[in-house]
């Protein structure tokens, strides 16, 4: 039989003197369940997160900008793969996962469901959205879950050429004529905001946050996130001559970070809820691949059994 | 709707020659020619890998963490097996 208490004891020691959990080892359905879910979700956002960018592939401005939005468009494919393998291993079906995606069961992040109107949005996502991500995902490295955090540490070495790729595009339409100028600053009108609600509600309406602080799967709280976001990212921002859209944004001497305005949490609900711009055609999206790849699998697997009995 | 889902597969990559094959994660693929390819695609992009090994997951046995004192505790206790147990004379280099 085993003794819970005990086991749980020793898991939150564990937890305590950082030591990292790997699969095989005891753990909380708790813990294995909320790590499932937050996971999931991750990677189902970086799947989800190729659509806005794959829209303008075709459309770059020159080969230097296609190449560069391909090849980070086929590392949000990779970095999906390494969590749905990470996920995995706390006993998640890779296929009920993505499943669950597609009947909406599963979320991922509200971001994603903004659409891509310009080029210069290409340029808002890679520095805005990946930025974002990049001070997300460099806490997460540090999470007690080893997969998870090795998943993460593979990631953050590659988001920093989406982020200065984006940035590159923003800066060199600065330097454009004023039609360039103002399809830059228009994108930032429209991401920033959302881009700040990407690091989920405050810390006192968000109802996981304090759970996945005490098991270390969080290290900073949402707020801490978004502020180091902003801290970062304004005077990049004023580099090129971007403005944010917030009348309220100051740097504050004493404290030393930027104070910003309230942030629409009402709007985030309902792009969560599947109200956003894009919920629908998103998710239409990835179920459309998913039943036309179907015939790819199957053949695939025919062959596979083929070459199984031609060898025997 | 019905899902076909493709075996696990486990991929190790070796950096440059002469280092040891690492543990990258894993890979679905029908069989070991598209685990290769897969794991290229997912885990070699900018030139992580010369060299790739699959495994097919249900063959990897792994210990358990529950016997971890048990199991590893012959290699524990042996002072006797490190240098610094033997004492040298002064002055002498070893």
């Amino acid at each position: 039989m085993e003794d819970i208490p005990a086991l749980e004891k020793k898991f939150e020691e564990k937890i305590a003197s950082g030591i990292v959990i790997e699969p095989k080892d005891w753990m909380p359905e708790r813990y294995r369940k909320q790590l499932i879910r937050m996971m999931s979700q991750h990677a189902h956002s970086e799947v989800v997160g190729m659509l806005p960018e794959g829209n303008w592939v075709t459309r770059a401005p020159s080969l230097r900008r296609k190449v560069g939005l391909l090849a980070k468009v086929q590392d949000e494919a990779g970095h999906g793969l390494y969590i749905y393998s990470a996920t995995e291993t706390l006993g998640a079906d890779r296929a009920k996962l993505v499943d669950d995606l597609h009947t909406g069961k599963a979320k991922y992040s509200s971001i994603f469901n903004y659409p891509t109107l310009t080029w210069a949005d290409i340029g808002a996502i890679g520095w805005l959205v990946d930025g974002a991500a990049i001070v997300n995902q460099t806490a997460l490295a540090k999470c007690s879950y080893g997969p998870y955090a090795r998943a993460m540490i593979r990631i953050c070495k590659e988001e920093s050429f989406h982020n200065k790729q984006g940035y590159e595009i923003l800066a060199s339409l600065m330097k454009g004529p004023p039609e360039q100028q103002k399809m830059a600053q228009d994108s930032i009108n429209r991401w920033w905001w959302p881009c700040l609600m990407m690091f989920g509600p405050s810390d006192g309406a968000s109802p996981n946050s304090e759970e996945l602080m005490r098991w270390k799967v969080k290290r900073y709280t949402n707020d801490e996130l978004r502020q180091r976001f902003i801290d970062r990212t304004i005077p990049q921002a004023e580099h090129i001559g971007l403005t944010m859209p917030d009348p309220d944004l100051k740097y504050n001497e004493t404290t030393r970070h930027y104070e910003f305005g309230e942030i629409n949490w009402e709007e985030f609900n309902q792009v969560i809820k599947g109200n956003g711009p894009c919920n629908y055609e998103r998710v239409h999206a990835r179920k459309d691949a998913d039943e036309k790849g179907l015939w790819v699998r199957e053949a695939a697997e025919a062959y596979a059994k083929k070459k199984l009995t031609m060898n025997s | 709707m019905e899902t076909t889902q493709w075996n696990l597969w486990e991929v190790f990559t070796q950096e440059s020659p002469g280092d040891p094959h690492v543990h990258a994660g894993s890979v679905r693929a029908p069989d070991a020619e598209i685990a290769l390819q897969n794991a290229r695609d997912v885990y070699a992009r900018r030139g992580e890998a010369v060299n790739l090994w699959v495994v097919p997951t249900e063959y990897i046995t792994a210990s358990t963490p529950e016997d971890q004192g048990a199991f590893f505790d012959p290699g524990n206790d042996k002072a006797y097996r490190h240098p610094n147990f033997y004492k040298t004379p002064d002055g002498v280099k070893l």
